[in-house]
């Protein structure tokens, strides 16, 4: 545990620097905080109390799948690699992606509650879809372990103290099958992997995702209004603040 | 051992569209009837959190549970087929309502020429436009003699349209006036007549106002906030059979919907149907349903699939061409183009599932086929559903599929690009066809139905002359840069496409070739009658549920006359149309 403290130090740094985001910017506390900050290394010193509750503390980001630091840790800089933070505004992490996904693994997605899992399995055509026996976790596990490996490999560091075009090649070896995964293909995982964080971006924040509607605001796309009856016909572009579902409730 | 219930006059299996329009039509006339559905059950105060892309769209929140029961699937014969273990190229429904809850609510009436097709393209192209391998047919019934019903549903579920030029034709208006336009769709209507096409604004189940239908029942005004399709509506402003035919069928006392039971088997003794065998999912306990008349009114698979496993009816067998159930599966081609616009911005996030522009200049024969090596096209149209973030990320073609450029050009166009699309219509191939699979079980132990399909040279040929024809509009439109769409090398059952699956157990004018007459009483069991899209000869070039609604209403008729008279309903013609 003390070593990947050390690591997730590190980490941070070039974290910073391949997301450019900027020393002191406006990083919501609670992300970057909980994945690199000294309480999740676990020193095993004690922290002090805090004196008073941080404002806008998001109970919401803890772990309810992964169960290592370092996994979670990479599915936090893959994601970003895939989403990442620009001139339009916030990636994958800044959005709370790794929570959501994280979130995801431990329910239905992740337990594929309403995929058919009965055998046998074998491998299909490329027009007959998903065969694994594997469950969307499982695959994640793998996969996320399959990339640490792969950086190892590559270049003898982790993944998430590679270069951003680093990182990518990696994620294009996986895209192209180029890397062997046992019971799945690689490029099956790049897909979930894909379209769990684009999910993640934009799905309401009850998710986990897309906090405080900010990927929303980044697409212009106002969230769920109740009726557009008074505005359906107007010529122009209407820019509205978006409204989440609790909005609704 | 089965528990034996008390026998009634009706039983439905399924309670969508079909289910609830025969339950209320009879019993009106005060027969009881049984409404078998399995899935659980569900309203308009279930969609209050319907605002949900993640929940509805993405994780299918109202769709089939797939881990219970789904299809196997291959291309070909000489494939190997393997269960399609996640929805992805049409979403099947579950639940009281079906896909009548969650569908966008275009509706269309099919061509006259659709139900004469094989007539009239031998007449006008010769009879070797398509090779013998089409099984083209005949549907046994004209347009003017369905027309009626057409027009019925309409009044049910108060369609908002106006008329077209290019349309079958209609004896009385819509029911409501057409939605409100807006800039995106006035944009393809001024396109469309600048090519001299004939634009109208869709046909629409999402109501331009309140209405009351001849039933009592009411159907509000749409809001246009952008949630119809996959999603239930909040406001009860799109039709569905939860706010139309149940309710009808409800208030005459002599309704009784059961969810939560799935029918497994159609009881059936020398010829005449006995009544349904269906297991209470939420206990596994089994339960014999006796009816004097049995409705299969599931969807189109679960039709075929019903038919196969009880041994009712001649399997097809594509060897042979001979035999009917599970004949003449079809699909729809789903051809189109994107454009991008660099410099406006449209509200495509606001909107309905049916608001929406058409032109039906390429549908049909509605245009001369003889230079052209397809018959039959679609109709093209632009619609204004709502976009939804998490999976609507239109880029130009090119463009990688994540990272820094693809976030950046997935935010530019989000509100930058527009589509126009096809429902290009789908001709049956003696190659394409569904049958019970020999390796896979669904959660009762029951065979899984099996698909097999793929794109046929007709289809790749319409395919492209649609989308084409999508791309001229779209520069007309103003789009500085448009993308066509090209049809897969096969058909592939991952990417969404359309969940407008027909045939199995089509409807026709002779025993030999179709299952159902015209009434869609089965010619082998008298007082077995089957319902849907099932009974389609073939796929028009339109959204399916307008037609399902009209053979649902001649249906119902039907099975009444067969309740007052008994026997066959239609007299076997000898002359009857097929190759």
């Amino acid at each position: 545990m003390a070593e990947e403290s050390k690591g997730s130090k590190m980490s941070r740094r070039k974290f910073v620097k391949n997301s450019g985001y900027v020393a002191g910017g406006l990083i919501g506390g609670g992300l970057i905080g909980s994945v690199f900050g000294a309480s999740f290394g676990g020193s095993g010193t004690k922290q002090p109390a805090a004196p008073t509750v941080k404002e806008e503390e998001n109970f919401n980001q803890a772990l309810m799948y992964f169960t290592r630091h370092a996994d979670f840790n990479t599915l936090g800089a893959v994601t970003e690699r895939i989403f990442p933070e620009d001139d339009n505004g916030p990636g994958a992490l800044a959005l709370g992606v790794p929570y959501f996904i994280d979130h995801q693994l431990a329910g239905a997605y992740g337990n594929n509650d309403k995929e058919y899992m009965q055998g046998p399995f074998r491998k299909g055509t490329p027009f007959q879809g998903y065969q694994s026996a594997l469950k969307r976790h499982e695959i994640f596990m793998q996969g996320i372990r399959a990339l640490e490996q792969e950086s190892q490999n590559d270049y003898k560091e982790s993944f998430i103290d590679l270069e951003g075009e680093q990182q990518d090649k990696i994620l294009q070896k996986f895209e192209n099958d180029e890397v062997k995964l046992k019971g799945v293909a690689s490029s099956e995982f790049f897909k979930m992997l894909r379209a769990s964080t684009l999910a993640g971006a934009y799905a309401d924040p009850l998710y986990g995702g897309n906090d405080k509607m900010r990927g929303w605001k980044m697409k212009e796309y106002p969230g769920s209004q109740m009726s557009y009856t008074d505005k359906i016909e107007d010529e122009s572009f209407i820019e509205m603040e978006p409204k989440a579902l609790n909005d609704h409730l | 051992m089965a528990k034996k219930l008390d026998k009634v006059d009706v039983v439905t299996v399924g309670v969508g569209w079909t289910g609830g329009i025969i339950a209320a039509e009879l019993t009106k006339e005060g027969y009881k009837v049984v409404g078998l559905e399995r899935g659980g059950d569900r309203g308009t105060e279930d969609f209050h959190m319907v605002h949900d892309e993640y929940r509805y769209a993405v994780r299918y929140g109202l769709m089939q549970d797939t881990s219970k029961e789904t299809i196997t699937f291959r291309n070909k014969r000489d494939e190997h087929a393997l269960p399609m273990r996640q929805l992805g190229s049409f979403l099947l429904g579950e639940g009281v309502g079906g896909a009548g809850d969650h569908w966008n609510g275009h509706t269309w009436r099919f061509l006259p020429y659709d139900l004469e097709i094989k007539s009239e393209t031998d007449k006008k192209y010769g009879k070797d436009k398509l090779s013998d391998d089409y099984t083209l047919q005949d549907w046994g019934i004209t347009y003017d003699e369905l027309e009626p019903y057409f027009y019925k549903f309409e009044q049910t579920t108060g369609i908002s349209g106006e008329e077209n030029p290019m349309g079958a034709p209609r004896k009385n208006d819509y029911p409501t006036g057409p939605m409100k336009s807006t800039p995106i769709l006035d944009r393809f209507k001024k396109a469309a007549k600048n090519l001299n096409l004939h634009p109208i604004q869709m046909a629409s189940a999402n109501l331009s106002e309140a209405y009351e239908n001849p039933d009592g029942e009411t159907i509000n005004a749409c809001q246009y906030c952008g949630f119809c399709e996959r999603f239930g509506c909040e406001y009860g402003a799109k039709s569905s059979p939860n706010i139309t035919v149940l309710p009808t069928a409800k208030k005459t006392g002599n309704f009784e919907l059961r969810p939560d039971s799935n029918v497994v088997e159609v009881l059936h003794n020398d010829g005449k149907a006995t009544g349904v065998l269906y297991v209470d999912v939420q206990t596994g306990e089994e339960f014999e349903q006796p009816a004097d008349v049995v409705i299969l009114t599931s969807y189109v698979l679960n039709n075929t699939r019903l038919l196969l496993q009880s041994e009712i009816g001649k399997p097809y067998n594509p060897e042979t061409g001979k035999g009917v159930i599970g004949k003449n599966y079809c699909y729809q081609i789903g051809g189109g183009a994107t454009g991008f616009f660099e410099n406006e911005k449209f509200n495509t996030f606001m909107g309905a599932g049916s608001l929406g522009a058409t032109v039906d200049d390429y549908n049909g024969d509605n245009f001369d086929h003889k230079a052209l090596d397809f018959i039959h096209g679609g109709s093209l149209s632009i619609t204004q559903t709502g976009r939804r973030p998490i999976e609507s990320n239109p880029v130009p073609k090119g463009t990688p599929s994540w990272g820094k450029d693809f976030k950046e050009q997935s935010l530019h166009y989000f509100n930058r690009s527009l589509s126009v699309g096809a429902q290009g219509a789908s001709m049956p191939h003696r190659n394409n066809y569904l049958s019970l699979d020999e390796n896979y079980k669904d959660a009762y132990g029951n065979p899984l139905l099996k698909l097999t399909y793929d794109f046929t040279e007709q289809d790749r040929n319409l395919h492209r002359y649609l989308s084409e024809k999508a791309g001229e509009i779209l520069k007309e439109m103003g789009a500085d840069h448009v993308d066509v769409r090209e049809i897969s090398e096969h058909y592939d059952i991952v990417p969404y496409q359309t969940t407008h699956n027909t045939g199995g157990v089509i409807m026709g004018a002779d025993p030999e070739t179709s299952a159902v007459n015209n009434y869609s009483q089965m010619w082998e069991v008298d007082n077995l009658f089957v319902v849907g899209a099932s009974a389609f000869a073939h796929n028009g070039g339109y959204n399916p549920t307008g037609t399902v609604g009209a053979l649902a209403y001649r249906a119902a008729e039907g099975i009444i006359k067969f309740l007052d008279e008994g026997g066959q309903l239609v007299q076997v013609s000898k002359n009857s149309q097929h190759v």
